[in-house]
C-alpha cells in the first residue's frame, strides 16, 4: 500500500511554442494524503496536473507514480493508477449514456462485462447517481454531471484521484455534497482549485505554485492562513478565515 | 435544397442509398486504417460544429432573406475527404431524423449530393491542386468560392436529376434547372466567402490548429481521379441501363401508370408479375425529353368517351373517394380511441 | 425556424425519445427496418394513386397514439419542412391539366391528383421519420445501425455528434445572442460578423475536442471505442416487423380502399 505515491523530481516542461510552464517542480505525495494545489491563473497548475497521468511528459526531470517512472511507453500503466477528473464535465462525459461513460474506463482496462457492470454500479452508488444510469449526459444538471464525471474516473479504481476545479460550476448544495463525498474517499487525493475553502475542508496539505515553481508546501491550515503568501499569488484568505 | 421522399421513386432512392452506403463504407475503411486516434472525437465534435454553425444565419446581401452555410467544403478542407464525408453524412442523418429534412429515403440522395461532390470531386480535383499548401488569403478566397459554387451546382443539379428520374413531378427539366441553379449560385458564392473567411481567420488566430489536424489526417487523402471517374461511369451505366431496359421491354409502362388513378388495376399489374419497385422505375420514363405523354394502345376507343384521359371511369373514382373517406375516418377513430384509453390509464 | 426554435424543437423531440411506452421499448432494429420498409412502400405508389395510400396513415397514427407523441408538435414539424415539396409539387396542377374525371360537376385534372399524392406521401414519409426518432432514442438508432452492419467508425461519429450537438448549439446560441444584443437593425448579420462567429465557434470546438481526447486518454482509450452490449430480439419485436410487413404487402397489392368504396356503393344501392 505504501507504494501509492506520486513524486515529481525537478520537473521542467515547456510547450512546443517554447513557453516554459514548469520550472523545476519537486514534491512527493504519499499514500492516502490529500493535497491541494493552489496558485494564480497561468501559474502552471493545469500543466502540473496533466503530467500526473502522462498526458504531458516532462521535458526534463522525472515523474514517478508508485513504482512506475512516467515515460512514453509507461503512460497506459500510469493511467491505471491515476484518475483525473477535469474541470468541465461536458468534456469528460462523451458517451451517449451515463452507464456508457462510467463503463468506458473499465472496458478499456479489458475487464469482463460482469466485472464492468459491478464496477459501474459501485461507482454510481458512491456518487448517488445510480438512477441516472440510462440518461444521456445532456439531460443532467451541472451537479449531476460533476458527480457522474467523478464516477467515471473512480470506476477504474485508481489509487490516486486528481481533480481540477471540481466545484467550479456547482451550486452551493451540490458543492457541499461533493465535499462530503470527497472526504469519504480513501484514495490519495490531489485537488487543484481556487476554492480555498474547499481545499481547507478536504485537503490536509497544500502546495502553492507560482510561475511554474513550488513556492510553498505545507499543512493547509498554515498556508491558507498566511495572508501575505496568498495575496502574492493572486489569492485571498479562504472565506472561512476572513470572518475573523 | 434537400431532396424529399415524396418526390422520390424507390429505384432512384435505392440506387443513391447504395452509392452513399458504399462511400460510407469506403471512407470508414480508409479512416480506420490510417487515422490518428485524436481524429475520432474531433470529427464528431466538428460535425456538431457544422450543425450549430448552420444555425448562424446571415442576410443575403441585396435580397434581405437569410441563409446559412452547408459546410461540406469547409469540412473537407479541414478534415480531408474521408473524415469530412463521414462528418457530412452524420450531420445530414441527424437533420434527417430530428428535422425530417426531406426524409430518410431521400437521405441517401442528400448525403450523395452534399458529400460526394465536395469531398471526392471538387476538393481533390480543384481545391487541393489550386491551393496546395498556400496560405495566401486571396488565393484561398478565390478557390473557395469557385469550389463551393461548383460543388453546390453539382449538388443542385443532382436534385433535379433525382426528381426527374423519379417521375413524380411534372416540372420540366429546363424550368427546374433554371430554378435550382441560380439560387445555388448565389448561396455558393456566399458560402465560399464564409468558408475562406473562417479558414483565413482561424489561420491568423491559431495557425497551429489547422496544421495539427492536417498532420493527423490519413496519409493519402487525395482520391485518384481514375477511381472517381470509374465510379461515376459505373453509376451512369447502371442507371441508364436500367432505364432503357425497362423502357424497351415495357413500352406500355406509362399506360399502366395512367391507369393507376383508382387502384383498380393493381391486381392486373400484380398478375403480370411486376413488383412495385419496378413500377417506380417505369415512372422515370415520363421524363425523357421527347417522350410525349401519350398513352399507347387504348387511345382510339376511349378518346371518344373522354377526350384526354383514357382510362378513368367516374364510377370507380367515386368508389375510391368513398373508400378513402371511410378508411381515413376509421383510422382517426382508432387514433382517438387509443389516445382516450391511454389518458384514462395515466 | 430561428435558432432558438430549432434548439428547443430538437430538445423536445430528444426528450420524447426517452419516454417509456410499448413502442419505445420495441427493439430499435425492428423499428428502423419497419420504418424503412414503410417508406419504400409508400413512395413506390405511382403518381396518381391516392385511395390506396390512405390506409397507410394507420402507421403514424398508431405510433403517435401508442407512443404518447403530441400530435400538434408532430404536425407542426411536418408543416415546417413542407415548403420545398409543395413548391415543386404545385407545378403539377399547373402543368398537367388533362382532365381525369368530372365528379359532381367539378373538373379534376391529373395534375391535382399527382400533387395530392405528393402531399400525402410527404406527410406519411416525414411523420414516419419523425416518429422513428420520437419513439427511439438516437443512441438506440445508432446501436441498431451498428447491428445492421453500418461501420463502427461512422456509428461512433454519429454518437459523438449527438452527444455534443446540444453543447455546441448552446455555445453557438450564446455567440448569436451576444451578437444580436449588440447589433441594431441588420448590421449584425453581415458577413464579416458571421465569419467571426463561425470562426470563434470553430476554435472553441477544436479546443473542446482536444479536452475530450485527453479525457478519453485518461480513461485508457487506445483507439477502439468499446463495443456495445448486445440486446437480443424479443418475440414481440419480431412480431412487430412481421405485422408491419404483412400490412405493407396487403395494402400495397390489394386495393382495399377501392374495394371498401365499391362495397359501400353496392350496399347503398
Amino acid at each position: 500500500m505504501s507504494h501509492h505515491f506520486v513524486e515529481f523530481k525537478d520537473v521542467l516542461f515547456h510547450y512546443p511554442d517554447g513557453t516554459e510552464a514548469l520550472k523545476g517542480v519537486s514534491f512527493r505525495i504519499t499514500h492516502g494524503e490529500s493535497v491541494g494545489i493552489v496558485g494564480a491563473n497561468g501559474s502552471g497548475k493545469s500543466t502540473l496536473l496533466l503530467h500526473m497521468n502522462g498526458y504531458l511528459l516532462p521535458s526534463s526531470g522525472t515523474v514517478t507514480v508508485g513504482d512506475i517512472e512516467l515515460q512514453k511507453k509507461t503512460r497506459q500503466e500510469v493511467r491505471r493508477k491515476v484518475g483525473i477528473v477535469f474541470q468541465n464535465p461536458d468534456d469528460q462525459l462523451f458517451m451517449p449514456t451515463v452507464f456508457d461513460d462510467v463503463s468506458f474506463g473499465p472496458l478499456n482496462l479489458g475487464m469482463s462485462p460482469e466485472c464492468v457492470q459491478e464496477r459501474v454500479m459501485d461507482a454510481l452508488k458512491t456518487v448517488n447517481c445510480l438512477d441516472l444510469r440510462d440518461k444521456p449526459p445532456h439531460h443532467l444538471s451541472g451537479g449531476q454531471k460533476s458527480a457522474v464525471a467523478i464516477a467515471s474516473v473512480i470506476a477504474m479504481e485508481p489509487d490516486i484521484l486528481v481533480m481540477d476545479e471540481p466545484a467550479a460550476n456547482l451550486d452551493p448544495k451540490s458543492r457541499r455534497s461533493l465535499i462530503t463525498m470527497l472526504k469519504t474517499f480513501v484514495h490519495t487525493k490531489i485537488v487543484a482549485s481556487h476554492d480555498l475553502d474547499l481545499i481547507l475542508d478536504v485537503c490536509q496539505r497544500c502546495i502553492v505554485i507560482r510561475e511554474g515553481a513550488v513556492v510553498a508546501d505545507g499543512p493547509s491550515t498554515e498556508i491558507l492562513s498566511n495572508k501575505t503568501l496568498l495575496e502574492e499569488n493572486n489569492l485571498e484568505l479562504p472565506l472561512s478565515h476572513q470572518r475573523r | 435544397m434537400h431532396m424529399a421522399d415524396a418526390l422520390l421513386s424507390p429505384a432512384v432512392g435505392a440506387t443513391f442509398w447504395a452509392g452513399t452506403l458504399a462511400a460510407i463504407g469506403y471512407s470508414s475503411k480508409k479512416l480506420k486504417e490510417t487515422i490518428d486516434d485524436k481524429m475520432i472525437p474531433l470529427m464528431g465534435v466538428l460535425g456538431a460544429f457544422i450543425f450549430a454553425a448552420q444555425m448562424i444565419n446571415f442576410t443575403i446581401p441585396g435580397t434581405g432573406s437569410s441563409g446559412h452555410i452547408g459546410g461540406g467544403m469547409i469540412l473537407t478542407i479541414i478534415l480531408g475527404p474521408y473524415a469530412a464525408f463521414l462528418a457530412i453524412a452524420s450531420v445530414l442523418t441527424v437533420q434527417g431524423l430530428f428535422f425530417a429534412d426531406g426524409g430518410l429515403l431521400a437521405l441517401g440522395c442528400n448525403i450523395w449530393n452534399m458529400g460526394i461532390y465536395p469531398c471526392f470531386i471538387v476538393y481533390p480535383l480543384l481545391y487541393k491542386p489550386l491551393v496546395g499548401d498556400s496560405k495566401n488569403p486571396g488565393r484561398i478566397l478565390a478557390v473557395s468560392i469557385l469550389s463551393v459554387v461548383i460543388a453546390l451546382q453539382m449538388g443542385a443539379f443532382s436534385v433535379v436529376m433525382e426528381t426527374m428520374l423519379s417521375g413524380k413531378s411534372e416540372l420540366p427539366f429546363g424550368t427546374f434547372v433554371l430554378l435550382m441553379q441560380p439560387i445555388h449560385l448565389a448561396i455558393g458564392i456566399i458560402e465560399g466567402f464564409i468558408t475562406a473567411g473562417v479558414i483565413n481567420y482561424v489561420r491568423s488566430a491559431r495557425p497551429e490548429i489547422l496544421e495539427s489536424i492536417a498532420a493527423s489526417r490519413p496519409l493519402n487523402p487525395s482520391v485518384s481521379v481514375k477511381s472517381i471517374v470509374i465510379a461515376f461511369v459505373i453509376l451512369a451505366v447502371i442507371t441508364g441501363g436500367a432505364l432503357s431496359w425497362f423502357a424497351s421491354t415495357h413500352p406500355d409502362g406509362l399506360e399502366w401508370s395512367i391507369k393507376k388513378v383508382t387502384g383498380k388495376t393493381e391486381l392486373a399489374e400484380h398478375e403480370q408479375g411486376i413488383a412495385p419497385i419496378i413500377k417506380g422505375i417505369q415512372e422515370k420514363t415520363a421524363f425523357l425529353p421527347d417522350y410525349n405523354f401519350k398513352p399507347a394502345g387504348n387511345e382510339p376507343k376511349q378518346e371518344e368517351a373522354n377526350p384526354s384521359w383514357p382510362s378513368v371511369d367516374t364510377g370507380t373514382s367515386v368508389a375510391g373517394i368513398i373508400g378513402a373517406s371511410m378508411v381515413l375516418g376509421f383510422i382517426l377513430l382508432i387514433g382517438v380511441g387509443i389516445r382516450a384509453v391511454r389518458h384514462k390509464h395515466s | 425556424m430561428t435558432f432558438d426554435e430549432s434548439y428547443f424543437s430538437i430538445g423536445r423531440l430528444d426528450r420524447l425519445s426517452y419516454q417509456d411506452t410499448f413502442v419505445h421499448r420495441l427493439d430499435p432494429r425492428a423499428k428502423v427496418v419497419s420504418t424503412i420498409l414503410f417508406l419504400f412502400t409508400v413512395i413506390s405508389f405511382p403518381k396518381y394513386e391516392i385511395a390506396a395510400l390512405i390506409p397507410f396513415f394507420l402507421f403514424p397514427v398508431l405510433l403517435t397514439t401508442l407512443g404518447d407523441i403530441p400530435v400538434r408538435f408532430l404536425l407542426k414539424k411536418v408543416v415546417i419542412v413542407s415548403p420545398f415539396a409543395i413548391f415543386i409539387g404545385i407545378f403539377n396542377p399547373l402543368l398537367d391539366t388533362r382532365t381525369v374525371a368530372v365528379i359532381a360537376g367539378v373538373t379534376l385534372s391529373a395534375g391535382w391528383l399527382s400533387f395530392l399524392t405528393i402531399l400525402i406521401k410527404f406527410t406519411l414519409t416525414i411523420s414516419a421519420a419523425l416518429l422513428l426518432i420520437a419513439t427511439t432514442s438516437f443512441p438506440g438508432i445508432c446501436h441498431a445501425l451498428r447491428r445492421l452492419g453500418v461501420p463502427a467508425i461512422f456509428v461512433s461519429q454519429l454518437l459523438f455528434l449527438y452527444r455534443y450537438l446540444f453543447v455546441l448549439m448552446e455555445e453557438a446560441m450564446r455567440l448569436v445572442r451576444a451578437r444580436d444584443m449588440r447589433s441594431f437593425g441588420e448590421h449584425g448579420s453581415g458577413m464579416t460578423i458571421v465569419v467571426r462567429l463561425i470562426g470563434t465557434l470553430f476554435l472553441r470546438t477544436v479546443e473542446r475536442a482536444e479536452r475530450v481526447y485527453s479525457a478519453m486518454l485518461s480513461r485508457g482509450f487506445n483507439g477502439d471505442m468499446p463495443s456495445v452490449k448486445q440486446h437480443s430480439l424479443r418475440p414481440v419485436d419480431v412480431l412487430y416487423v412481421l405485422a408491419t410487413i404483412s400490412f405493407l404487402a396487403i395494402f400495397r397489392f390489394v386495393p382495399i380502399t377501392g374495394l371498401i368504396g365499391s362495397l359501400t356503393q353496392e350496399l347503398s344501392k
